[in-house]
């Protein structure tokens, strides 16, 4: 234990004696955040949205089956009832809700002008942006044969609502997705590098012939860098939150804890780098290309994964940054708690065991 | 006197895959004996060096390190000894002071021990003005200086010096010889790789490997006589000739 304390003291001595550690701990997050500020738009396809019907008329089966056709949409169900539209956004992949009142055809017929309501999930905003456009296109061109046919003026409004981000701002889509690259990154790369600095400059040899556990030593190296990333987290949330108006809507617990679980899997990560590379350039190199990229392409918060082939989809699931990024959505724009987000917490808690005990077992072989 | 074996080692054998690193080498050290350990490189040197501390688990044959068997009981074998490679190895970006107090830390030294070897050493060393620098700031004879230092904090009963001294200049090389043979006066047996042949002089007996087998065995002014060479260098040539492996 006195082993454990002297060395992490030592590590943290490293840290705040590097200039270069201590720029990439903080001065990254900060970057990042500011340079990910703009946001970036694309077509999306096959959404899954769904249907609340209060009408169920000839108008309002109409425009459900055109927006059924749209390769942008896929139906998942409709439902007859407005208490259920808040337990669908819930189910996480619905995005989008079209709402027809009663009397709907009645309303079009009588008085040429009828109202349907637009709910999307705002959390991301560029996709709600752009799938809320995609259902005005729809409805505007049913409106126009309706005009086309009949002499009188027919005029369908659609009437939007932004659930969640009601602003439509980009940086609470933006954040959760930094929040991610940063800790993984930073974790990964402290890490590893730390762990490699040693075998480089010869000093793990000593360590590994002293009587300290090969365990310690590892123990040793994590604890600083999961406090620092504490730290880190901190001065993300607090930019977010103060600087640009992130919501935060859930448990703060529930988030600390969560972060807590990917921080330790970013350490895994980088245990198992620091075993398979000898110098610091390449643990940093590894890291940065095996890293920056998956996390930027496959956590949804650069481009929406709705919109990938179905194989990158299916890659997207092994990269815990897209369920970490899922899990932040839903605490801080959402203020959803532990009942809604039990399952991406589970897979994120499952990989980072899975990890651990591979990198753990890794450094074990190692010193045979 | 009766001389105490520090190491034994009995037909060692590393093998990885189909080549054998080293192979049945059996030796013994005494206890206070500056012992070399010789070879060209690859010659299977580092690779007995790490069985005996423990670092590498042997294929087949016996080895007693402190009487500590390399087996079973590597975790008392660490405790027993000290080891200094051929790369530095302290930490640059630590001072003088918390090095020794780090390394001293992890042998489990109590704090009043750590105390009274730091002060003693940093005396010994005339490092007293420069406690608080910079272990990076130091040139490199310093440096190995206080790295062999750091070695034998905690009286080990051995020490491995994988080439200490690579690329120190001569006057520090020989300060450095006058602090291995003050500690191997105080009782710690003294194994040490080197490439230089002046140093092998110094050394009451020396082994060269060839091979992965060691090829010689015994004080430097017998192997000279038997070999019929003049210095130990002649003796390397000779013996270094004979490698089939490069």
């Amino acid at each position: 234990m006195e082993q454990l304390i002297i060395f992490i003291k030592k590590e943290f001595k490293h840290v705040f004696r590097d200039n270069k550690t201590l720029l990439m701990l903080f001065g990254l997050p900060i970057a990042q955040i500011i340079l990910f500020g703009f946001a970036l738009t694309n077509e999306i396809k096959n959404s899954k949205i769904v249907v609340c019907d209060y009408a169920q008329d000839i108008s309002s089966i109409q425009i459900t089956e055109r927006i059924a056709s749209s390769k942008n949409f896929e139906i998942k169900k409709t439902i007859f009832d407005k208490e259920q539209i808040e337990e669908s956004f819930r189910e996480g992949d619905v995005k989008l809700v079209v709402v027809f009142p009663a009397n709907f055809h009645k309303d079009l017929n009588h008085f040429n002008t009828a109202q349907i309501q637009v709910i999307a999930d705002a959390s991301d905003p560029n996709t709600a942006s752009t799938l809320t456009s995609y259902i005005n296109n729809i409805v505007r061109g049913y409106q126009q044969e309706l005009n086309m046919t009949s002499m009188g003026s027919i005029k369908i409004v659609p009437e939007i609502r932004m659930l969640y981000n009601p602003e439509l701002k980009g940086s609470t889509n933006f954040v959760p997705g930094v929040m991610a690259l940063v800790l993984l990154l930073v974790c990964v790369l402290m890490t590893s590098v730390s762990i490699v600095k040693e075998k480089e400059k010869g000093t793990m040899e000593i360590l590994l012939v002293s009587p300290m556990n090969p365990f310690t030593v590892i123990i040793a190296k994590a604890v600083p860098y999961f406090f620092l990333s504490l730290v880190n987290l901190t001065l993300i949330l607090l930019m977010s939150i103060y600087l640009l108006d992130m919501p935060m809507n859930g448990s703060m617990v529930l988030l600390y804890f969560v972060s807590s679980i990917l921080i330790l899997c970013a350490l895994s990560l980088g245990l198992l780098i620091s075993n398979v590379t000898e110098t610091q350039e390449s643990a940093m190199l590894i890291t940065l290309m095996g890293m920056l990229l998956p996390v930027i392409m496959f956590s949804g918060f650069m481009f929406p994964l709705e919109n990938m082939p179905v194989p990158l989809q299916v890659i997207s699931n092994i990269v815990p940054s897209k369920w970490y990024y899922i899990i932040v959505k839903s605490i801080m724009i959402k203020g959803l708690g532990i009942m809604s987000i039990w399952k991406e917490v589970l897979i994120l808690s499952l990989m980072t065991s899975g990890l651990l005990i591979v990198s753990l077992k890794n450094f074990n072989i190692r010193l045979q | 006197m009766e001389t105490e074996t520090v190491i034994k080692a009995v037909d060692l054998t590393k093998k990885f895959g189909n080549f054998t690193a080293v192979d049945n080498i059996s030796f013994e050290v005494n206890k206070g004996e500056i012992f070399g350990f010789l070879g060209a490189n690859g010659a299977g040197k580092t690779t007995a060096m790490r069985m005996l501390c423990g670092l590498s688990k042997p294929t087949s044959g016996v080895a007693n390190i402190a009487g500590f068997d390399v087996y079973t009981e590597t975790e008392k074998i660490k405790s027993h000894i000290g080891y200094m490679s051929q790369k530095f190895s302290l930490y640059e970006d630590l001072t003088i002071a918390e090095n020794i107090n780090f390394f001293g830390g992890i042998y489990g030294l109590s704090d009043k021990e750590l105390k009274e070897q730091s002060n003693s050493l940093i005396e010994k060393l005339d490092l007293s003005k420069n406690a608080n620098k910079l272990v990076g700031e130091l040139p490199l004879g310093w440096k190995q200086k206080l790295a062999f230092s750091v070695a034998i904090i905690h009286k080990p009963s051995i020490v491995f010096l994988d080439e200490p001294t690579g690329g120190v200049d001569p006057i520090t090389r020989r300060q450095f010889w006058d602090m291995i043979y003050d500690a191997a006066e105080s009782g710690i047996t003294i194994f040490i790789t080197t490439h230089y042949m002046d140093e092998a002089e110094y050394c009451n007996r020396v082994s060269m490997m060839v091979d992965g087998k060691i090829a010689a065995l015994d004080s430097p002014s017998n192997l000279k006589e038997q070999y019929g060479a003049a210095t130990m260098d002649d003796v390397f040539y000779y013996l270094a000739r004979q490698a089939k492996r490069s």
